[in-house]
């Protein structure tokens, strides 16, 4: 502290000794990187928007302003199979978050203890963090598939010998064929006359949250250890000096001091939902009646399949609004801070 | 030394040059093309990558070789998705002005406005003429080749989308036998059967989208008949009417026999199926007959056409094309002539399990299923298959596929007849 | 690699608890859960093609066979060589760009320079299907669609945000005396950062490139999309094509998506430390 105050602002070492010429070249040798960003950033995304308002609907480029402008997004909003992608976008993020971030902190509380095998723990939890999700996809697609997979190793293990020794049906769960909706939000409270889909958690997401899961949850395990280990153990001390048992500790006083951790893996793990693509893609497709099917596979196949280029540019946006909506105020705190 | 001379040579010399610097700065992507000629090639993209259609497309490369011997072919065929994957890749690369010398595309309506109305086909009728191609294309071939007036495709091989294909065992085990032809009621009598039995009655794959557009195709073509079947891509057939309305029904009745894992299966799980015995039918083109030959029990497959559509050949008909700007112009029309020729047309199509879009070819080197096929082919109404692209542009087909995802899940016939008329009152047909 | 996440605290007790050992029975059943997918992968590629059946997806091998991954890698190695020209170059341009751009940004800051990276920042997070229609279009327009140079450069600049973030906090907490003393001895902005700054960034580096490595060699969207070549897409675009052809044995592809999986593991396993490292700094704040 001391020796800070000794040091003179920054800003007047800065004119004394750095040269006219070399503070005008540090924004030129930026420029280049400023400027791709600039185009393949703003400029597309402003192009993209351009698109989604535009007549372009087949193999011929068609940049002309629809009437009304907002034509597409009307359509896209009234249709069910969209309104559908948005739903499972949202329970996707919701159980996704959910289970990621607690397992995530479960494990942190509990690896942060003596316990035996602790580093195998922490490498197995984390390394699906590492994986491509193309590579997460295929594996949990195969033991998802209810012929095949999970149902398969469950008979094996005797579970439906028993539960049919009981007198009960055999579990055997249609998986990522399943074409059920479960819960009707419409049921009981009253829906917008807008909204056609079913507003319930579609069963075939379920495998997908799982796998998602099991790949993301490394990481807010990983962030929070590392927000453990920063919590001094004077803290620990004081607390136990206190009578506070172990529940208390982490109730009253630890997990309160991770929150800034918690909000980081929100933010960072919930934009990644929201613009999943390539696990859904490569495990379950669009699945049955739409039931895992995001805005980033309905724009892909809106784009390049039915060469509907405007519907799918407005999907994109919409999908762009929805991170936006979490990045934007988490960028604007950032730069408050720095 | 005549001075003279040398002088007019200079001068050729010079237009000479200036004319390849015109050329080399005119000719889009100049540098390249040259290259490219040099190296003389012909590019040919299709999703034929597996199995018998490759060993197919091969005997096609074949073809061309012998008319061109000095000539490299790249294949460049992109896997996956019934084609629909390569059709995306496909479609950028033509909107990038980069096009292979020849590609792969059904006829009809999928020729039409995803190739010819953007403008990336050549016409050719002097190929046609020339070919002589117009006396050995059947006529209704000859039709979906022609947009706006001009032939812009060679039709190869047909393949057949309304055949059902089922285990003879099992149905001899439970007591069926099924003749020559399937009415819709005797259908229903025995999918009872199997289901009493415990069997599924039709197989069916609904994941990559096009099976179940085909499986309601199939049905609609089974209650319309031919003519107001082709009615309903032109706009004369309502979409509202009786007669499709019996159709959704059947198709919910239908759906009502298959097998509860059709999300996570392609057609080709759905025969697998069949051959398997775990099911009785399968509704499919005549493709999956080619696996049942693979896997070596094709003795133990029966096929008819699909239940109510004897006399109906919904045709599924791949094709070549002439690109605009096509890198190599001369190997590609040398590449069309080869596949629109006899020998290669009968070389192709027992392989790719289809049979040759010309009729004078000799067909006793098909197999049985490929005669009885070519036999129905000749005497059959030939109408569009809209699951393969040819009988709606590409939103109204995308708009029946979403309607048949819903019903899969629905089985509510009344919404799904009134999502497809709403999909062709959006399509404007006839328009 | 057991340094990888740091350790436990040292000062608690020993002695397992009651809590404890419940806590370590709860780890282990989540510990067999993450090991389903690496189980069913491995063994099965293990498996010779006539074993291979859905039926038996659970058991063991009876007879080993390296025969899935032999037949993996002559459909996949192409992919992998694709894959390799193009995330080491994608990385190593995207990496030194980050560093001038991080040590710009950090010590050489001018007016607006944080509204601009955060500005930039925020390519990092866009969904990318948002930007891919007018991509592919600019990429015609250069004429690098479907070549692995429009690839290279479309990592190199959606990766720019990323490691423009991680230089720029790095070189934020080098000491700006540093700067300082160097610019007293009259050496200019470039010569600071080749002789100051670049020699002390070798960890900065080493993070940026794991995560770099991995991201490239992870993504599909663009691979998919900007290579339209099959034989020269990407690895992961091959393994999907891979997984979903059912003309290809179910062995091959899981042996495949071992192959897919293998290079990023192993950057995990070796360089752990980085890779949590990455994982902290990437989270915007540091």
């Amino acid at each position: 502290m001391a020796a800070e105050v000794a040091i003179p602002p920054q800003h007047e070492i800065e004119r004394a000794h750095k040269s006219r010429f070399d503070r005008a070249i540090g924004p030129l040798l930026l420029s280049p990187s400023v400027i791709l960003l600039a185009i393949f950033v703003y400029g597309f995304i402003g192009t993209t928007i351009w698109i989604s308002i535009s007549n372009w609907d087949s193999a011929i480029t068609d940049w002309s302003i629809a009437d009304p402008w907002w034509k597409v997004y009307d359509a896209l909003f009234h249709m069910t199979r969209f309104q559908i992608n948005i739903r499972n976008t949202i329970v996707f993020t919701v159980f996704m978050l959910l289970f990621a971030v607690g397992l995530g902190l479960i494990f942190a509380i509990l690896l942060d203890q003596h316990i035996p095998g602790n580093a195998l723990f922490r490498n197995v939890f984390l390394f699906p963090y590492a994986l491509s999700f193309v590579v997460t996809g295929v594996a949990w697609r195969w033991i998802f598939n209810p012929e095949t997979g999970i149902n398969v190793l469950i008979d094996t293990l005797g579970i439906n010998w028993v539960l049919d020794k009981l007198g009960m049906g055999p579990f055997a769960p249609k998986w990522i064929t399943d074409p059920r909706v479960i819960g009707d939000l419409g049921s009981i409270i009253p829906l917008p006359d807008i909204i056609k889909a079913q507003i319930g958690i579609p069963a075939a997401m379920i495998p997908v949250i799982i796998a998602a899961v099991w790949q993301l949850s490394g990481f807010a395990m990983a962030m929070y250890l590392s927000g453990l280990a920063a919590i001094s153990d004077d803290v620990r001390e004081a607390a136990s000096l206190d009578g506070a048992s172990m529940w208390q500790l982490y109730r009253d006083i630890i997990i309160p001091l991770l929150k800034p951790i918690t909000i980081s893996c929100l933010i960072i793990l919930g934009h990644v939902s929201l613009k999943i693509f390539d696990l859904v893609y490569a495990m379950s497709g669009r699945g049955p009646g739409y039931a895992t099917e995001v805005p980033g596979i309905f724009m892909f196949d809106k784009t390049f399949k039915v060469l509907e280029y405007n519907t799918g540019a407005a999907a994109s946006v919409v999908m762009l609004f929805m991170v936006s909506l979490v990045i934007v105020p988490y960028l604007a705190r950032s730069m408050k801070d720095v | 030394m005549d001075v003279f001379r040398s002088k007019k040579m200079n001068r050729r010399t010079v237009t000479l040059g200036s004319a390849a610097a015109f050329a080399a700065i005119t000719l889009a992507p100049g540098i390249k093309l040259a290259a490219q000629e040099a190296e003389d090639q012909l590019e040919v993209f299709s999703w034929w990558t597996a199995g018998s259609e490759a060993a197919g497309l091969d005997l096609l490369f074949a073809a061309f070789t012998a008319m061109a011997p000095d000539v490299e072919i790249i294949n460049a065929a992109v896997a996956g998705g019934a084609g629909s994957n390569a059709q995306a890749a496909l479609q950028t690369r033509l909107a990038g002005g980069d096009p292979p010398d020849s590609w792969q595309s059904h006829l009809a309506k999928e020729l039409e406005s995803r190739y010819v109305e953007p403008g990336y086909c050549e016409a050719i009728d002097d190929l046609w003429e020339e070919e002589g191609w117009g006396d050995v294309i059947p006529e209704g071939l000859a039709a979906q080749s022609t947009i706006g007036g001009s032939k812009y495709i060679i039709p190869v091989g047909v393949h057949r989308g309304n055949v059902v294909f089922f285990n003879k065992q099992v149905l001899a085990d439970n007591g069926v036998e099924v003749a020559e032809t399937i009415s819709i009621d005797e259908f229903f009598t025995i999918a009872d059967t199997l289901k009493a039995a415990g069997i599924t009655a039709l197989a069916l794959g609904s994941k990559d989208g096009f099976e179940t557009p085909q499986l309601f195709e199939n049905i609609l073509a089974s209650r319309l008949g031919a003519e107001a079947y082709v009615g309903l891509w032109d706009g004369t057939t309502a979409w509202d009417g009786d007669e499709v309305k019996a159709a959704c029904e059947d198709l919910v009745k239908v759906l009502g026999y298959v097998n509860e894992d059709h999300p996570a299966l392609t057609w080709d799980g759905a025969m697998s199926k069949v051959m398997e015995g775990t099911a009785g039918f399968t509704s499919m083109g005549d493709w999956a007959y080619g696996n049942a030959v693979v896997a070596g029990v094709q003795d133990t497959i029966g096929y008819a056409a699909h239940p109510g559509t004897d006399g109906i050949f919904i045709s599924v008909v791949d094709g070549f094309v002439l690109p605009v700007g096509a890198p190599h112009p001369n190997n590609a029309r040398t590449w069309l002539k080869a596949v629109g020729s006899a020998e290669a047309q009968i070389a192709f199509a027992p392989n790719k399990g289809c049979i040759p879009a010309r009729t004078d070819v000799d067909a006793s080197t098909l197999n049985a299923y490929g005669q009885w096929s070519a036999a129905d082919f000749a005497d059959s109404a030939v109408v569009p298959s809209n699951a393969h692209g040819a009988a709606a542009a590409p939103k109204f087909q995308a708009a029946i596929g979403e309607a048949c995802v819903n019903v899969l899940v629905s089985l509510d016939a009344a919404s799904f007849q009134m999502e497809l008329a709403d999909a062709a009152a959006a399509a404007e047909l006839g328009s | 690699m057991a340094t990888a996440l740091g350790s436990p605290r040292k000062s608690e007790n020993k002695k397992l608890g009651v809590g404890k050992t419940i806590g370590l029975i709860f780890l282990g059943i989540m510990l067999v859960f993450y090991l389903i997918p690496v189980y069913v992968m491995v063994v099965n590629g293990l498996k010779t093609a006539d074993v291979v059946s859905f039926s038996r997806m659970w058991q063991l091998p009876s007879k080993l066979s390296l025969g899935g991954y032999g037949q993996a890698w002559d459909k996949l190695s192409p992919n992998v060589w694709s894959s390799v020209t193009l995330v080491v170059p994608a990385t190593i341009i995207s990496g030194f760009l980050g560093a001038l751009n991080g040590y710009i940004l950090s010590k050489w800051k001018f007016r607006g320079s944080d509204l601009l990276f955060t500005l930039m920042l925020f390519g990092m997070f866009i969904p990318y299907q948002s930007i891919l229609i007018p991509l592919i279009k600019f990429l015609q327009s250069i004429g690098l669609y479907g070549n692995m140079a429009g690839l290279i450069l479309v990592h190199v600049v959606y990766g720019l945000p990323f490691t423009t973030l991680i230089f720029r906090n790095y070189f934020a907490n080098v000491p700006t005396e540093l700067v300082e003393a160097a610019t007293v001895d009259g050496a200019g902005l470039l010569q600071i950062f080749f002789q100051v700054m670049l020699p002390l960034s070798i960890p900065a580096f080493v993070v940026v490139g794991i995560f770099q490595f991995t991201n490239i060699w992870n993504e599909f969207l663009f691979g998919l999309t900007v290579i339209t070549n099959p034989a020269r897409q990407p690895i992961t675009v091959a393994l999907n094509n891979l997984s979903g052809s059912f003309s290809v044995e179910w062995n091959v592809v899981m042996a495949g998506a071992v192959l897919t999986a293998l290079p990023t593991l192993l950057i995990y396993i070796v360089l752990g430390k980085y890779f949590v490292r990455g994982i902290m700094a990437g989270s915007v704040k540091g």
